[in-house]
């Protein structure tokens, strides 16, 4: 009896183990369009970036670019199945094929982009690492923190820009290391720590959510460079380009002054050639990505542009309210960084 | 009974040949069955390994562990051994280890002790104690330890006062605040080597006085009492020692600087959160595994040692209780495992243990899945073989010897 289980048990594995090397050859492309839906990698619920509200929906930020290259693709923004995991796993289930992207506040570093077999396509956001204290302690600069405990999420890259940060400043600190955000966010709402770090776009995120926001503030330094933006898998350049371009027709049409309001109406009477050229009235940019020549259009019209997705989940009128006006996210031509190539 | 090779021939006649006889051979049948499994098992293990190595090439994932000598990075808010954010991830896994192990080794003496009590207690023929065990063990043993973890941790450790409002215990020998529990930590000197040298001699000679008392007593009948002795040993020659060497100890308080108290000796709240959840929750199981234990003793001992004159408590301690080890031991190591196992929950509450420290920061920093894993593993199924290899061997000298 013991015998017959041992063997199935061999047999099962190795089964499973076939299972899983096969069935890599077709394009992600045709893969997702075959499938009819697009598997879309998000975090656990993060106000404004990936939130899922009483009837099991996604919205946010980040969302909205999962949303923006379904609409490409498969010219429906809502055939996608979401997938939150924790932010441990997040490469291996990219990279396992569990997902066809990830888009959830990831930070784009050397070493996850050549050494997991990831490529990161480009920035959605410009967001660095800061430190959230309350009002009450007083403190007023991150200069003031030799010796705090400091609340910080595992799995991220904040851990390391942490023990630098204090390491350059000469400072000693004591990291409070937690695996899950809500357990942390209940230590610092009670004092287990003096500081809560993260990224700011994250602090302010979280921090629309506590009791009484007012209450807290976001100091003014920031520690690192963190570069957000959504992931593929390495070794498909066609499906890494339909990303990425996603992201760039949504710049490019804020910059063009095209919205989800006056696409139509662009599309049928602009006279600007590039305008024509990223809506699919002229030229042929779509072949290339493998896409029929309205998929900017779908991405504008069913989306919007970067400029009103960023109002629409994260910008001064909501909750999380982060000022994009003067910060790095404001396009290039309103001095920031927010900036496309040309669509020619 | 006939031998099996005998059973066959006369069941199909002496002419048959060898190959079927051996096939009708169950002994033979048996060792090939298992040649063929076991060659299956290495095989599929072997097929999962290359196919592993291979799918990983071919994603572009790198392998190996060349990155336990890179430099680490980051810091560790609790660490038994020295550690410096420039130290390498190999020293991450070390921290994690002797965290895990703190925790547990703790844990597993706590559990006992109280589980014994609890265990004792529900036995007892007080009816308000023995009710208070027996509640004491269904609460705890059926509500999930994560759950337990949670409560002592956001529940009681985390809305103690802020450093600045302080517990300060026995004069500030003591701090408990939601940072920690502080103790004043004694700090040796140059010369206080030779005070321990004197301790270990004083414990070296108190257990020779047991046993020449021992072995007198089982000589003549008569025990003579050698606590003067050994208090002599134990407690004066140590004390003068000391105070001879010119007492090289000193006292660092914990004192509140900053954000919080500095010096002395400390651990945070998570660690003390998953200790008492661990002691607490494995403690249920201990009373019950020590309540069968007892009962499985027969009550004839217990009456055999009474009519002997015997009082309750030496009856206990010397009829009961050994015999009452043969039914406990075996169930205790699988208990003793599992404070082992469960302290990796230490991850919720940022407890940095070895899952914390090695499965959450190092596999984020360092991407090495599998090897990460696969080093994880192999630890806990050493301390595990450990632990049951030690109380196996305890086991086997506590078990009724037959003749």
């Amino acid at each position: 009896m013991k015998l017959k289980h041992t063997v199935m048990a061999a047999a099962a594995l190795a089964v499973g183990a076939t299972a899983s090397a096969q069935a890599k050859d077709k394009s992600t492309l045709q893969v997702v369009q075959d499938r009819g839906y697009m598997n879309c990698q998000v975090g656990q619920p993060n106000p404004g970036f990936y939130n899922l509200d009483s009837n099991g929906n996604w919205s946010g930020h980040d969302v909205a670019f999962c949303r923006a290259v379904a609409a490409a693709v498969l010219g429906d923004p809502s055939k996608i199945e979401f997938q939150s995991v924790t932010s441990q796993v997040r490469f291996t289930s990219l990279a396992n094929g569990e997902s066809d992207m990830l888009s959830r506040t990831t930070t784009w570093t050397a070493t996850r982009d050549t050494q997991l077999g990831l490529d990161f396509t480009t920035v959605t956001m410009y967001d660095g690492q800061g430190f959230l204290v309350s009002k009450e302690s007083g403190i007023t600069s991150s200069k003031e923190l030799d010796g705090a405990a400091v609340c910080v999420l595992t799995g991220t890259t904040t851990e390391l820009n942490l023990s630098d940060y204090f390491r350059s400043q000469g400072m000693n600190f004591k990291p409070v290391t937690f695996e899950d955000v809500n357990v942390l966010i209940e230590t610092f709402l009670k004092g287990g720590c003096d500081v809560y770090t993260n990224d700011k776009s994250g602090l302010a995120s979280r921090r629309s959510a506590f009791p009484d926001p007012s209450k807290y503030t976001i100091l003014p330094e920031t520690i690192s460079k963190e570069p957000l933006g959504p992931v593929v898998r390495e070794g498909d350049n066609q499906w890494g380009d339909i990303v990425r371009w996603s992201v760039f027709a949504m710049i490019t049409a804020e910059e063009l002054g095209i919205n989800s309001g006056n696409v139509d109406d662009m599309r049928a009477n602009s006279k600007n050639p590039e305008v024509r050229r990223l809506l699919g009235a002229e030229g042929n940019l779509h072949t290339g990505l493998g896409l029929s020549n309205d998929w900017a259009y779908n991405i504008i019209k069913m989306v919007g542009n970067y400029g009103e997705v960023y109002e629409r989940y994260i910008g001064e009128k909501t909750p999380v309210n982060i000022p994009r006006a003067g910060s790095l996210n404001a396009l290039w031509t309103n001095g920031g960084l927010i900036y496309s190539p040309p669509f020619r | 009974m006939n031998s099996p090779v005998r059973a066959g021939n006369t069941a199909h006649g002496p002419e048959r040949s060898r190959f079927s006889r051996m096939a009708s051979d169950p002994k033979i049948r048996g060792l090939v069955a298992q040649a063929i499994v076991g060659t299956l098992i290495v095989l599929a293990g072997y097929y999962l390994v290359s196919q592993t190595i291979y799918n990983m090439e071919k994603r572009g994932l790198t392998t190996g562990f060349d990155f336990l000598s890179s430099t680490a990075g980051f810091s560790i808010g609790f660490h038994l051994i020295d550690y410096q954010p420039t130290d390498t991830f190999g020293r991450v896994f070390l921290v994690g280890v002797v965290n895990t192990l703190f925790v547990s080794v703790i844990a597993i003496i706590f559990a006992t002790l109280f589980g014994f009590i609890m265990g004792i207690a529900r036995l007892s023929h007080n009816w308000l104690i023995a009710r208070l065990a027996a509640s004491y063990v269904e609460i705890v043993r059926n509500t999930p330890l994560l759950l337990q973890i949670f409560v002592w941790y956001l529940g009681v450790f985390t809305l103690l006062p802020p450093p600045k409002q302080a517990f300060e215990l026995v004069f500030g020998v003591f701090v408990l605040n939601n940072r920690g529990f502080y103790a004043t930590a004694a700090v040796p000197g140059e010369l206080f080597w030779i005070t321990g040298i004197a301790i270990i001699a004083g414990l070296a000679l108190t257990f020779m006085f047991r046993r020449a008392a021992r072995a007198q007593r089982e000589a003549t009948g008569d025990a003579p009492s050698y606590a003067w002795k050994a208090l002599a040993v134990l407690v004066a020659a140590p004390a003068a020692v000391f105070v001879l060497t010119g007492a090289p100890l000193t006292w660092e308080v914990p004192t509140l600087k900053g954000f919080n108290y500095q010096g002395g000796w400390a651990v945070p709240p998570p660690f003390l959160a998953l200790l008492i959840a661990l002691t607490v929750y494995t403690s249920a199981f201990i009373a019950e595994i020590v309540r069968a234990g007892i009962q499985s003793v027969g009550k004839g001992q217990t009456e055999a040692a009474l009519s002997l004159g015997l009082p309750r408590s030496r009856t206990l301690k010397l009829v009961v209780i050994p015999q009452a080890m043969r039914a406990i031991i075996p169930p205790l190591i699988s208990q003793y495992l599992n404070i082992v196992k469960n302290s990796s929950l230490a991850v919720a509450i940022a407890y940095p243990d070895l899952v914390g420290l090695w499965m959450q920061t190092s596999l984020n920093q360092a991407g090495r899945a599998i090897e990460i894993v696969a080093t994880t593993m192999l630890f806990y199924m050493v301390v595990s073989l450990s632990i049951s290899g030690l109380l196996n061997i305890y086991n086997r000298r506590v078990q009724l010897q037959e003749r």
